[in-house]
């Protein structure tokens, strides 16, 4: 039965900020006066006029000893060695593949530093580099790690470990890297029966949790079999969950997208992303994360 | 008839017979941009340069699977549409104005009623304009690159309102042959997060509710010359009767089933789609089918029949925010655009 609602909009009222720890945040916006001492260094996101210093984006100010920097809250991906990202092939070129990351520039996937499928350990010939395409096309995502930072702030990935690779069926959800809590580990296997890949850039996958864990496929081969119907209500339920911490800025990690799992378990699948649903199962979350807290 | 200013492409035809809806056209098919090898790839409508999205083969399967089992990526079954969001009187300098948010699908619209002269062929009626500006959305939409689509979105709207009776265009007359009040309808695509035809139609149809043309008098005198009046009074205005406006239903064929409200990962998987223009009491008054992909008879004919009956729950839905948005008058809080 077709089922189709609307409603008013309403202005959206910021959850109870009873729960604000660590003393308040100095929010600025472009333009704001930080300080007019001059004995600061200016930092990112700032600028000097008129022997002031003014913020030029919007977000928290940060200041360690003298230096005065503005840490944007929405802004695109600065890589870090050792993160792991969620990235999508944009381009192949003549010996690495161009990755859609989410940051200024795309990054970049050499093909020497890829594994083979089966695992081989070789170095790559031209025969390889004409079978590119065969490995990885344009549109695949993949899960790579940060090797390295190109001068001009592009990123070198690289996917030389059995658990990073092309990825299969599931669902990719995109949020801001900032929402993306830093962890020891991005690859939680969830206990309600699905697994999910936090990148720091800010994609997220979710995916079905594979039954054994193949080592000799090495990433390439993707099951194509159709998920059974338990799985895909655990990855709608899971991606509609996520999309309504991010409506509220809670940052996402294991623990905070587990909770407001459980939290929702109440109601149906596609009434999560209804505000009055929304907020009620993210307070509830936030509640059991403080309180976890201590 | 208007055809879509899209590239120079193959004109897809529905093999069989089939009756065509009062107004309607048979096909419009449009080209799309040929993918490398493998089917899945080939999926994927690119109506005259809409901004899609790039899909894995992989995500594509997950999602054509999970249509076949009546459970879409966000929870939702095929008949069901996202929560939509409608404002209207947003723009203060129009005679009608209206918000529709639709998911990730914002669609601004403003009517405009300027007094003109009616067409030749339609003496005592007045009609509507209809525009739309699709730049705000991604860098290959601005200037030129939004023209394809804006045509093709304004084209559309013209064949769903060609329907004599979804406007009641003769209140609109003021002097035969002479004045009448012409609706400018603008339609601002401020994001695109799929199925925008639904949403454009909901917000016009909003918009069209909203709007407030002032009541003119004609005085004659005795030369024969004569003079519009306005009248003193801001309040006083004549509103337009919506219950016949059209609402657009638009029907992906993902699979084996089609979807209603698609979103646009959705869109990346779906060969072929139809349009179809529904109004509350259920009669189609135009059909379009959009995408690369061909449509057996069959199908045609169930997704007619779904594009009924959620068209119908559509224009209940859209009438009861109306009205209750309606009779709470001036306490309303308006929200806008910075709520």
């Amino acid at each position: 039965m077709a089922a189709v609602t609307m409603r008013l909009p309403a202005a959206r009222a910021p959850l109870d900020s009873s729960a604000l720890r660590g003393g308040e945040k100095h929010l600025v916006a472009p333009g704001d006066t930080i300080t007019t001492d001059t004995g600061y260094m200016r930092g990112h996101g700032t600028y000097v006029e008129d022997d002031k210093l003014i913020a030029s984006v919007a977000g928290v100010v940060e200041r360690v000893n003298k230096l005065v920097c503005v840490r944007a809250l929405k802004a695109r991906y600065n890589g870090e060695i050792g993160d792991i990202v969620v990235g999508r092939i944009t381009e192949v070129q003549q010996k690495r593949w161009k990755v859609e990351t989410n940051s200024r520039l795309d990054s970049v996937l050499l093909l020497s530093s890829i594994n083979l499928p089966g695992g081989e350990l070789r170095r790559k010939s031209a025969e390889d580099e004409l079978a590119m395409r065969d490995y990885l096309q344009e549109g695949d995502l993949i899960s790579a790690e940060v090797q390295s930072i190109f001068s001009d702030g592009a990123v070198s990935l690289h996917t030389r470990s059995l658990k990073y690779g092309k990825l299969a069926q599931g669902v990719l959800v995109q949020v801001s890297p900032s929402l993306v809590k830093r962890q020891k580990t991005h690859f939680h296997d969830l206990p309600c029966g699905a697994s999910v890949i936090l990148g720091n850039n800010g994609f997220i996958w979710i995916y079905p949790t594979p039954e054994q864990k193949d080592d000799e496929a090495g990433g390439y081969t993707a099951n194509l079999e159709p998920v059974p119907l338990s799985d895909r209500e655990v990855i709608s339920r899971l991606r509609n969950c996520i999309m309504a911490l991010v409506a509220h800025k809670i940052m996402l990690f294991d623990t905070s997208i587990l909770y407001c799992y459980e939290a929702s378990l109440p109601h149906q699948i596609k009434d999560i992303l209804k505000p009055e649903v929304t907020e009620e199962i993210v307070l509830e979350a936030r509640q059991r994360l403080l309180d976890s807290e201590g | 008839m208007p055809v879509p200013a899209g590239r120079a492409g193959h004109q897809l035809w529905i093999a069989g017979s089939f009756p065509a809806a009062a107004g309607g056209w048979k096909a419009g098919g449009q080209a799309g941009r040929q993918g490398g090898s493998g089917a899945l790839r080939r999926c994927g409508r690119e109506a005259a340069g809409m901004a899609s999205v790039v899909l894995s083969e992989a995500e594509k399967l997950y999602i054509v699977h999970g249509v076949q089992e009546d459970l879409r990526v966000d929870g939702r079954g095929c008949e069901d549409y996202r929560c939509a969001e409608v404002e209207t009187d947003v723009v203060s300098n129009t005679s009608g104005s209206a918000r529709v948010k639709l998911g990730e699908t914002d669609i601004l619209v403003g009517i405009k009623a300027e007094m003109g002269t009616p067409k030749l062929e339609k003496p005592d009626e007045g009609y509507l304009e209809f525009f739309v500006d699709c730049s705000s959305n991604s860098p290959e939409l601005e200037g030129r690159g939004g023209e394809e689509l804006g045509t093709d979105i304004a084209n559309t709207l013209y064949r769903v309102f060609s329907c004599e009776n979804s406007v009641d265009l003769k209140s609109l007359c003021i002097n035969p042959k002479e004045h009448c009040w012409v609706l400018y309808v603008d339609v601002l695509l401020l994001e695109c997060g799929g199925n925008i035809f639904d949403a454009i139609s909901i917000a016009v149809k909003a918009a069209l509710f909203n709007t407030r043309i002032p009541k003119v008098r004609v005085l004659e005198d005795e030369e024969g010359t004569k003079e519009i009046e306005l009248s003193d009074d801001p309040y006083d205005c004549i509103r337009l009767n919506i219950d016949e406006v059209p609402c657009i239903v638009t029907l992906s064929k993902i699979g084996y089933r089609h979807v209603v409200d698609a979103t646009l990962q959705e869109e990346a998987c779906s060969l072929a789609s139809l349009l179809i223009s529904v109004t509350s009491k259920g009669a189609i008054t135009s059909m379009k089918k959009v995408g690369k992909g061909s449509l057996d008879p069959e199908s045609i004919f169930e997704m007619m029949e779904t594009g009924q009956r959620v068209g119908k729950s559509l224009h209940i839905a859209l009438q009861k925010i109306l009205d209750e948005e309606e009779n709470l008058g001036t306490s309303r809080p308006k929200v806008g655009f910075l709520g």
